[in-house]
């Protein structure tokens, strides 16, 4: 039983990373139905970044708390700026271009900043800080919950309710919104899509490095290719969950971070990433609107 | 003159990317020695660089635009040159057998070394080709053609292991198996909308890279199967050097080959469905044209020739690895169609031998090889969709009357 | 009584609470020119493809008869192209051409369903094959006269004025071989010459023995041209009838009361 319930709080752990980096597929798919591919380039970025501001301060001796606060903050501003130029250089000039021609932009985006970190950093693995410390709280069920779980859990669900409540109250959540259901409407009644996108891409990479940090605390080590499988990975909960739509983001996640989790536990983890792929190919031929997405028809 | 306003935001970019890749570029730390080494000069050269890439862009933008009425004019001059040359049978053909001479000649002029190094360049072309209908006549993206590629590899590498067939024998089946699984795969996924095709499709080849390295009992996992046969020559033993000369002749061949059916396959009805099913799907279903049928054997082709190729990439190198078949492999084999300009035969070639042979002859860019790569995708969709050699496509031209022949 | 080559009962279509179509039923007999009007949004182009398995209909029968054949074919659920190959072709309201490709290669498309080499035939352009290419372009060179673009059969189609990209529509259809005929607003964007060009080329090709179902808001042009005419509004057929039957009908005044009536 101890087993089954280690596997589910791993499950839920890994789930909530993804949704964190799904999120901002989702959101930009809703708004200009492109799969920004580079999208997980922009968590590696995040996740790179927090390696170097903390490891720079830890080595200058700053204490934890300050390293977290900075290291978090300066993953989420410089991927928010990666995400934002990014959307600038790379898709804007393309967005009457036909469908196709984005997608292919986006796939060069994420291959050249993988290569870009490569070669500026290092393909090795490094060796990432410890950023949460084991709670002394926590030592009665540390063998199945550790304290990165519980601090990843709380984080997540946090950032969670803060873009709800970005979303659905203030007045760029509201212009998503309206962009996403009808971009000429949008226009007409005088919102700057243009803005909005933006804003997009910087919510969505904000949420990415945060999962960048997150992950890369918990799993202990990061290189230049992590982007790419977490990448696929968070795109596929949100086609899980189906694609646009927030709360299927979430949704997708935790189901693909459980399945995988129990999956890896009780048949095999060689197999890991396979069972992640065939769930993708399984669910974009059977149901490729998702668990709560709406199917479409397309107008003729 | 250049405008100062434009200097001005040239200068605000230079500042903006030179804030933008700090951490990455400029800070480098080692954990474990407990160092930072501040690389300054990094910083330097992002701000020189975007200055001057923002000015060259805007230039580029500004005469295109103060030029589009004359551009327009010379532009179609041009490329009415090049749809001459390479349409009409009097220039084409002299050109062809002068290219196709010298490609013969190549190991006699030039050392193995270098033979070999065209070998690979010939193998991406084909590979190039084969994707190109695909991607660039059908507008299917796949982003897992590695797997089928890696299929015939495998094919040989295992066929030859487990029952000692040679080469001449698994060539076709290699061929046969990829284009098979490429139907097997393309029934439920074709009628997919394009982008999660391309997703599905990726998915696709990195299942089959994990499966062949992790089912150890059958594949040898990650490291892979080694001393493959080179191909046999009627049972003839032969050197080393003559084996590569040999290989590159098959690669040759098998270019010529490529290139005369992937031409005719344009230029027929089925290349006529092809181009059409990219334009407008829904209206070609009304027209008749069996939406999943025809992008079924667009798919499959491509996916045969992957296979051959793959099977001449196992005896070329005499060792498979799953390693070999990344997803970058997909990549790399996309910027060719890419760059080359989507569907056209010529600009694959050339988008073939441009990315390959350059990065093997300028050692130095070796290492900025697949960074080139994904800047030439981005750069080519925002400024020239069209590829360098944008598709001459034969349209049907009508004679006068009598409504009888046609010239292509 | 004569037969019907087309037989619609009872089609309903709906997209998530809304009924576009209605429990409609309409049947078009051999060489009939069959008139779909109605305001916009009334559910006609919605009609249209639910007819040509672009749509599938949420209830109700499609069945297609040929006229020199005692076999009725039922269309619902079947893909649109087998649609087309039973002898049933369409146009589009929103211009669907093949922007980039030839006047002449548009046209060529048209006769995908009635030929057939593959593969091996491309590679190898036997004589069969190169017999078959020839009786396409000619084929399509002769409905390009027909409808009057002979001009510009080597134009690409997106440079083609409004009116000749709708004849083009036309053409297209053609080139399938279809007994029945379906235009969606054929006249649309046209000025008064090309409508009255479109009349004689309708006359035509009903002349040949096809029929024609038409959707068109030019009441001149569907009173003149009609044998019969059917009425929707709101996704229901609320009339049906000869024009002048239609004329006088007090539900169909009502209908476009209100709504600006084009003609
Ligand atoms: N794919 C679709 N999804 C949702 N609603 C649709 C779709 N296609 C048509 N409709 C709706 O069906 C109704 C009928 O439209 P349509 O058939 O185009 O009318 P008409 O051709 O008579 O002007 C309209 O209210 C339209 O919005
Ligand atoms: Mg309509």
């Amino acid at each position: 039983m101890d087993y089954f319930i280690e596997l589910f709080f791993v499950g839920l752990t890994r789930g909530s990373i993804y949704a964190l980096i799904a999120l901002g597929y989702t959101m930009v798919y809703g708004i200009i139905g492109l799969i920004n591919f580079a999208h997980g380039e922009i968590y590696m970025i995040g996740a790179f970044t927090s390696f170097i501001v903390a490891t720079v301060l830890s080595i200058y001796g700053f204490p934890l708390l300050a390293i977290v606060i900075v290291a978090g903050l300066a993953a989420a501003v410089w991927s928010s700026a990666y995400g934002y130029t990014i959307e600038k250089l790379a898709y804007r000039p393309l967005r009457k271009a036909p469908r196709l021609a984005p997608l292919i932009s986006a796939i060069g985006m994420s291959i050249f900043l993988q290569n870009y970190v490569l070669l500026a950093q290092t393909s090795d693995f490094l060796p990432f800080p410890e950023l949460i410390p084991e709670f002394d709280f926590m030592e009665p069920v540390a063998h199945i919950v550790g304290s990165s779980d519980l601090v990843i859990l709380i984080v997540t669900t946090l950032v969670m309710l803060g873009l709800t409540f970005l979303i659905k109250f203030t007045k760029i959540g509201k212009a998503m919104r309206a962009t996403a259901q009808d971009k000429t409407m949008a226009v007409l009644v005088g919102i700057n899509v243009d803005r909005v996108i933006s804003a997009t891409f910087v919510i969505g990479s904000a949420l990415a490095a945060i999962g960048g940090l997150l992950i890369a605390s918990h799993v202990g080590q990061i290189n230049f290719y992590i982007g790419f499988i977490a990448g696929i990975k968070a795109f596929t909960a949100a086609v899980l969950g189906g694609i646009g739509s927030i709360p299927g983001a979430v949704l997708g996640s935790l189901v693909l971070g459980l399945t995988e989790s129990f999956a890896t536990g009780y048949i095999s983890s060689d197999y890991e990433d396979v069972f992640a792929f065939s769930l993708l190919v399984l669910i974009l031929i059977f149901k490729p609107s998702g668990l709560l997405g709406k199917a479409e028809t397309q107008k003729v | 003159m250049f405008p100062v306003k434009e200097l001005k935001r040239s200068f605000l970019i230079s500042i903006w990317f030179s804030f933008l890749t700090f951490p990455i570029m400029v800070i480098k730390v080692d954990a474990i020695e407990r160092v930072v080494s501040w690389r300054w000069e990094n910083m330097f050269f992002i701000a020189f660089g975007s200055f001057f890439i923002s000015i060259l862009t805007k230039v580029y933008f500004l005469r295109k635009e103060r030029r589009t009425g004359r551009k327009k004019v010379n532009r179609e001059l041009t490329e009415a040159f090049m749809q001459r040359i390479l349409r009409e049978p009097r220039f084409l053909y002299p050109l062809s057998l002068a290219v196709l001479l010298f490609a013969l000649l190549f190991p006699a002029l030039f050392s193995t070394y270098q033979t070999n190094i065209m070998t690979t360049a010939l193998m991406y072309v084909v590979l190039g080709l084969g994707l190109n209908v695909v991607v660039g006549v059908a507008g299917l993206l796949d982003l897992g053609y590695v797997a089928f590629y890696a299929v015939g590899a495998y094919s040989y590498a295992l066929l030859n292991l487990y029952f000692d067939m040679g080469f001449w024998a698994v060539l076709p089946l290699g061929g046969l198996f990829a284009a098979f699984l490429g139907i097997m795969l393309g029934f439920p996924v074709l009628r997919l909308r394009g982008d999660y095709l391309a997703i599905v499709t990726l998915g696709f080849g990195e299942i089959i890279r994990l499966v062949l390295e992790n089912w150890s009992a059958f594949s040898q996992g990650p490291s892979g199967i080694a001393n493959i046969p080179r191909p046999g020559f009627f049972g003839m033993e032969m050197s080393f050097d003559s084996g590569i000369v040999y290989i590159y002749y098959i690669v040759v061949a098998l270019v010529v080959f490529t290139i005369f059916v992937v031409n005719r396959l344009q230029d027929s009805r089925l290349g006529r469905a092809w181009l059409a099913l990219r334009e407008d799907e829904i209206a070609c279903q009304a027209m008749g044209i069996d939406k999943t049928r025809t992008k079924l054997i667009a798919f499959s082709l491509g996916a045969f020739w992957a296979g051959l190729v793959g099977v001449i990439f196992a005896a070329k190198t005499t060792f498979v690895n799953p390693a070999s078949f990344t997803f970058l492999e997909s990549a790399i084999i996309l910027s060719i169609v890419v760059l080359g300009g989507m569907g056209s035969i010529v600009g694959v070639i050339f988008g073939a031998l441009i990315l390959i042979l350059m990065p093997e002859y300028l050692r130095a860019l070796s290492e900025y090889r697949m960074l080139a790569f994904g800047g030439i995708l981005v750069v080519m969709m925002v400024f020239k969709p069209d590829g360098i050699i944008s598709n001459v496509r034969r349209s049907y031209r009508f004679k006068k009357q009598p409504a009888k022949d046609v010239i292509e | 009584m004569t037969k019907t080559i087309l037989n619609v009962t009872g089609l309903t279509k709906n997209f998530g609470g809304i009924k576009a179509i209605d429990n409609v039923d309409l049947d078009i007999k051999p060489g009939e020119i069959v008139a779909l009007i109605g305001p916009n949004g009334a559910g006609k182009t919605t009609f249209f493809n639910c007819l040509t398995g672009i749509y599938t209909p949420s209830s109700g029968d499609i069945v297609l008869c040929h006229p020199n054949s005692e076999k009725e074919i039922r269309l619902n659920g079947m893909k649109p192209n087998k649609i087309t190959e039973q002898g049933m072709a369409r146009t589009f309201q929103n211009i669907r051409l093949f922007p980039t490709m030839s006047v002449l290669e548009n046209v060529m498309i048209g006769r995908h369903c009635r030929t057939h080499s593959l593969i091996l035939g491309a590679i190898f352009r036997g004589s069969a094959t190169r017999r078959e290419e020839r009786e396409i372009v000619d084929m399509s060179y002769e409905i390009l006269i027909k409808v009057g673009l002979q001009k510009e059969v080597n134009e690409e189609a997106r440079n083609l004025s409004y009116g000749a990209q709708r004849r083009l529509e036309i053409a297209r259809a053609l080139a399938t071989e279809p007994f029945l005929l379906l235009l969606d607003e054929p006249a649309a964007g046209m000025n008064p010459n090309e409508t009255e060009d479109l009349v004689g080329l309708i006359k035509t090709i009903c002349g040949e023995g096809q029929s024609i179902l038409l959707i068109e808001h030019d009441m001149k042009l569907v009173m003149s041209l009609s044998d019969r005419i059917f009425v929707m509004d709101y996704g229901k057929k609320i009339a049906q009838g000869t024009p002048e039957e239609v004329r006088a009908n007090p539900a169909v005044i009502k209908a476009y009361l209100g709504e600006d009536v084009d003609a």
